[in-house]
């Protein structure tokens, strides 16, 4: 027994004793909404280049916190960052996708698609002062639809998280109520609702409360073909959610200001109207250039390389201009002598 | 001699017996039933983890890296190499100090002001939640260094590691009876030597005991690893950069929407269970009790 | 006349207490240096582990400092907590902890107690072995796997099988119908307990099978030998000789109850409203307030005030324990005094 263990302990040590240092590997952390597709993109970048770029999710905020620490080489928030925080930190950002959250119901009998709604309803629906589905408000709007006379589940985050920054931004809008209630933020004192975790829990009690009302990242609704209601926009129409129309409200933002955009209840006849971009941060001053150098390459590759990837994934990548003017803002980025890191 | 005393002293004995029997069988048949309610949920997880996890189960799990997302199988050898070294080195780590503290408690420290500080604040650390232990080395270790590493995870899960190896090698230690001690003290056997080679070996089992529940327990943590070692999604044998874990891949790969990961989730979810009850049945063989 | 006594190596001095009319020794037996070196590693060990909590507790003060000097002690009753507004108070989360890990020992205790009693006493001996690894599997399982499980599978179970039940029938009494309103979706106080005695269970249970095991057959024998049911002698001999193993395994369990946080975090709600006393209603605890909202709290009152939180919960620990150790000193008190 004794020897047993001894021998256990040195196959130990000699486990330790290995060790693989790669000069070009990048860390990065942040947001979970776009970590599957820099998941996807770095894995094919590895493939065509055997650099590491290794991204997790821990959040919005652990994402600004890190990349101010200087823990990690770039990090990535739903939220932007404004102007002067950013020159307090030092940072600058960029975007690299667009999203979309959308409401989702779970009424027995109704399709995706088929129950409308606006964003004073929503807002109201989320206050907890419209607590039945059929109430004359949300009849009004769906003469079709057969809203049973029952009570309404509310649904949302209870973890902070991007999404709930991008829904209570856009919430906060369309009604001053909320505003002045409840606010915007990554976390908020929600006055309704039980608080699932993550996406998964979110669409975990959707789908075992009847008659629930719930809000998820596009990608998550896709992909499990849950019931979405069609939204009132600034125009008027009802829009539904799709990459395009994520891409219409992405269209209006005035990108050549600054990056500081938010992207929810923008005009456009057929925009949706909570949409979001997710944004990275980098320190303007580097002082590991080659590890900057490195994740300025690694974007540029993605927007080479990366939009069909987005698709895939069912992220709306950046349009052309953008990434242009992405590309002047990287000038920026300096290593301790005053050069430019980037390549071109 | 007063019959009507002794008939009624007799009956009260026999009802008093007859209490006491039914308290004995009302007793014993609801311990049956606790050790039922105990096996029905640990047959019901393990049903319901064994469903949802052998499906994804294949040799490509240990060979594959952890994939992108919808993109083919891919398997989860880089989180579970991650885990088992940080799991080894918390392990390595932390149970010589919780041992040696152990045997202070018990034969050194029974009565002196230490030895009451040491067993209240190891009690303390106890109940200490994961994610604080994860939060005080990203604050000592990860800030300090401006990088996660896989030696900031294992310290972490060494923290967890010590107070139940503690606990558990101090109880053990002090139910060995005096009589053995002063029986190799008698023989003229050193200190040292009496706790290391008589003491301790008598308690092997029960020391097992506490190392295994700690091994157990640090398998499947979470928290403390999302602040310290963060997690990689590539192969990664450094210890002094982001690593890979089994429980954190878990933890992303099932709260996201994609189906390659899921299973995989559910997947690593068995093999961890897998691994610690393989790890328990060969602790108990190995270190066997003799008596 | 002073035998000589066999060289021993213990050194000159020792020589002079060979007489054996009875001369005390003159110089104390020094210890060699591997027992010097033994003692020092155990003291430091066990320095080392005082230390690691004073460092623990001093980095959270620190951390928590802006919400102890913006709030002070009022913290503990406020209840409305609003990270947009900046406003913070920890009464919710201090009940929901206080409240799941009570249910939780109220399960596990007694269960755990049966199962030690059933493996020690009751089981043929080649079942015992199987069925306390079996016992002891319900640790090996991850709490993520627990939280998960308990959200897909088995709060709908709970739903089904015990909330609407239990609804149904205290519809009418006065107080347990508060205990039991609210929507019976399977998550809340109740759920969270739940689940958190089935975790517990292994690690009470396993320490309490452990020390009976090591209570000397001689005393069972006695007790056997007068007539005692089997009952009796587990519970007025076994358990009073382990009782302070007993109480230490409480200890260990009532300490994972309180410091468990993925799997609670899944079945809580997550609602950082105290509207009911309901236990069926969506709640939050210290550790699930943490897990979910640390990562995103920005630099000020918001991490500042999740500390405190923490802090709290040492203290909710310490409280715990001052009285456990309370309790063994009154209980050791009456040993050797009752007839």
């Amino acid at each position: 027994m004794k020897f047993a263990s001894l021998r256990l302990a040195a196959v130990a040590v000699g486990i330790f004793a290995v060790a693989a240092v790669h000069a070009e590997d990048v860390t990065g952390a942040g947001a979970s909404f776009p970590a599957p597709l820099y998941a996807k993109w770095a894995d094919a970048y590895n493939k065509a280049t055997g650099v590491r770029v290794n991204y997790q999710s821990v959040g919005s905020g652990a994402g600004i916190k890190q990349i101010t620490a200087k823990t990690v080489d770039f990090g990535a928030s739903d939220m932007p960052l404004k102007d002067e925080d950013l020159r307090k930190d030092g940072l600058l950002q960029f975007p690299t996708v667009i999203g979309g959250v959308i409401p989702v119901v779970n009424i027995k009998g109704v399709q995706p698609g088929q129950i409308k709604l606006t964003g004073e309803l929503l807002a109201d629906i989320y206050l907890g002062k419209i607590t039945k589905w059929n109430d004359t408000a949300l009849t009004k709007l769906n003469p079709g639809v057969a809203l049973p006379d029952a009570t309404i589940s509310v649904v949302r985050r209870a973890d902070g998280s991007g999404t709930t920054f991008i829904f209570t931004n856009y919430l906060s809008k369309v009604s001053p109520e909320w505003k002045s209630k409840v606010g915007e933020g990554t976390a908020v004192n929600w006055p309704a609702g039980a608080g699932g975790k993550g996406n998964e829990g979110v669409a975990s009690y959707l789908s075992r409360l009847p008659n629930s009302i719930g809000y998820l990242e596009y990608a998550y609704v896709k992909q499990n073909k849950l019931t979405y209601t069609l939204l009132k926009n600034k125009e008027g129409h009802f829009a539904s959610p799709d990459a395009v129309n994520f891409k219409a409200a992405a269209a209006g933002a005035e990108w050549n200001k600054t990056f500081y955009q938010l992207l929810t209840d923008q005009p456009g006849k057929d925009t949706w109207p909570i949409t979001g971009a997710t944004f990275i941060l980098m320190h303007k001053l580097q002082d590991k250039p080659a590890q900057g150098a490195a994740v300025l390459k690694f974007f540029d590759w993605s927007h080479m390389n990366g939009d069909k990837m987005a698709d895939e994934l069912d992220y709306v990548p950046l349009p052309d201009s953008v990434k242009t003017l992405i590309h002047k803002e990287w000038a920026g980025i300096k290593d301790a002598s005053g050069k430019a890191i980037a390549a071109q | 001699m007063n019959t009507a005393v002794y008939a009624a002293n007799e009956t009260a004995r026999l009802a008093k017996h007859r209490r006491r029997k039914a308290m004995n069988i009302v007793a014993l048949t609801l311990s049956m039933a606790a050790m039922a309610f105990g096996l029905f949920w640990l047959v019901w997880i393990l049903i319901e983890t064994i469903k949802l996890g052998v499906g994804g189960m294949s040799w490509s799990i240990f060979t594959d890296m952890t994939p992108p997302p919808q993109s083919g199988t891919g398997g989860l050898a880089n989180a579970i190499f991650g885990s088992a070294m940080m799991v080894c080195l918390a392990t390595l780590v932390g149970t010589p100090i919780g041992v040696m503290a152990g045997i202070y408690l018990a034969e050194y420290g029974q009565k002196t002001w230490l030895g009451s500080a040491t067993r209240f604040v190891n009690d303390v650390l106890l109940s200490a939640p994961s994610i604080v232990i994860g939060l005080f080395i990203y604050a000592v270790v990860v800030a300090r260094m401006k990088t996660y590493s896989g030696h900031a995870g294992g310290l972490a899960l060494a923290l967890i590691v010590i107070p139940v190896v503690i606990r558990t090698t101090e109880n053990m230690l002090s139910l060995i009876p005096n009589a053995l001690r002063e029986a190799a003290y008698a023989l003229g056997t050193p200190k040292w030597r009496v706790i290391s080679s008589v003491t301790l070996k008598s308690a092997r089992a029960g020391v097992m005991t506490g190392v295994l529940l700690a091994f157990a327990r640090i398998s499947g943590e979470t928290a403390p690893l999302l602040f310290t070692a963060l997690s990689n999604q590539f192969w990664s044998g450094n210890l002094s950069g982001p690593l890979a874990n089994l429980p954190v891949t878990i933890f992303k790969f099932a709260m996201s929407p994609y189906e390659n990961w899921q299973k995989l989730a559910w997947a690593g979810v068995f093999l961890i269970t897998l691994g610690v009850l393989a790890l328990n049945i060969l602790a108990r063989v190995l270190f066997r009790n003799k008596h | 006349m002073a035998a000589t006594l066999p060289a021993s190596h213990y050194g000159q001095n020792e020589m002079s207490r060979a007489d054996p009319l009875g001369q005390p020794p003159t110089v104390r037996r020094q210890a060699t240096w591997p027992d010097k070196l033994f003692s020092v590693l155990a003291h430091a060990a066990a320095v080392l582990t005082l230390l690691l909590l004073l460092a623990i507790i001093g980095s959270l003060i620190v951390g928590a400092a802006p919400a102890i000097r913006e709030y002070g002690l009022s913290f503990l009753w406020r209840s409305d907590w609003d990270p947009v507004k900046d406003q913070y108070g920890g009464l919710v989360m201090i009940y929901g902890t206080l409240a799941t890990s009570f249910i939780a020992l109220l399960i596990a205790v007694p269960v755990s107690f049966g199962i030690a009693l059933f493996l020690t006493e009751l089981s043929p001996n080649w079942l015992r072995r199987p069925l306390g690894v079996a016992i002891e599997l319900l640790a090996a399982v991850p709490s993520i796997v627990y939280g998960m499980w308990g959200l897909l599978v088995f709060s709908p179970m709970l739903s089904e099988f015990v909330q609407q039940p239990l609804q149904g029938w205290f519809q009418n009494t006065p107080v347990l119908k508060e205990l039991v309103s609210g929507a019976p979706v399977g998550i809340g106080i109740l759920s969270a307990g739940i689940i958190l005695a089935i975790m517990i269970i292994p690690f009470i249970a396993a320490v309490m099978r452990d020390v009976f095991e090591v209570t000397p057959a001689m005393l069972k024998e006695s007790a056997y030998g007068l007539g005692s049911t089997t009952w009796e002698v587990v519970f007025k001999v076994v358990l009073p000789y382990t009782k302070t193993g007993v109480i230490g395994g409480i200890m260990l369990g009532l300490g994972r109850a309180l410091g468990e946080t993925m799997a609670v975090t899944f079945v809580i709600g997550n609602a950082n409203q105290l509207n009911s006393p309901s236990l069926f209603e969506a709640a939050n605890s210290i550790t699930s307030v943490l897990a979910n909202e640390f990562a995103e709290a920005g630099e000020g009152l918001h991490q500042a005030s999740l500390l405190y939180l923490a802090l709290v919960l040492f203290f909710i620990t310490f409280v715990v324990l001052a009285l456990s150790k309370m309790l063994l000193a009154r209980l050791r008190r009456g040993e050797g005094v009752r007839a």
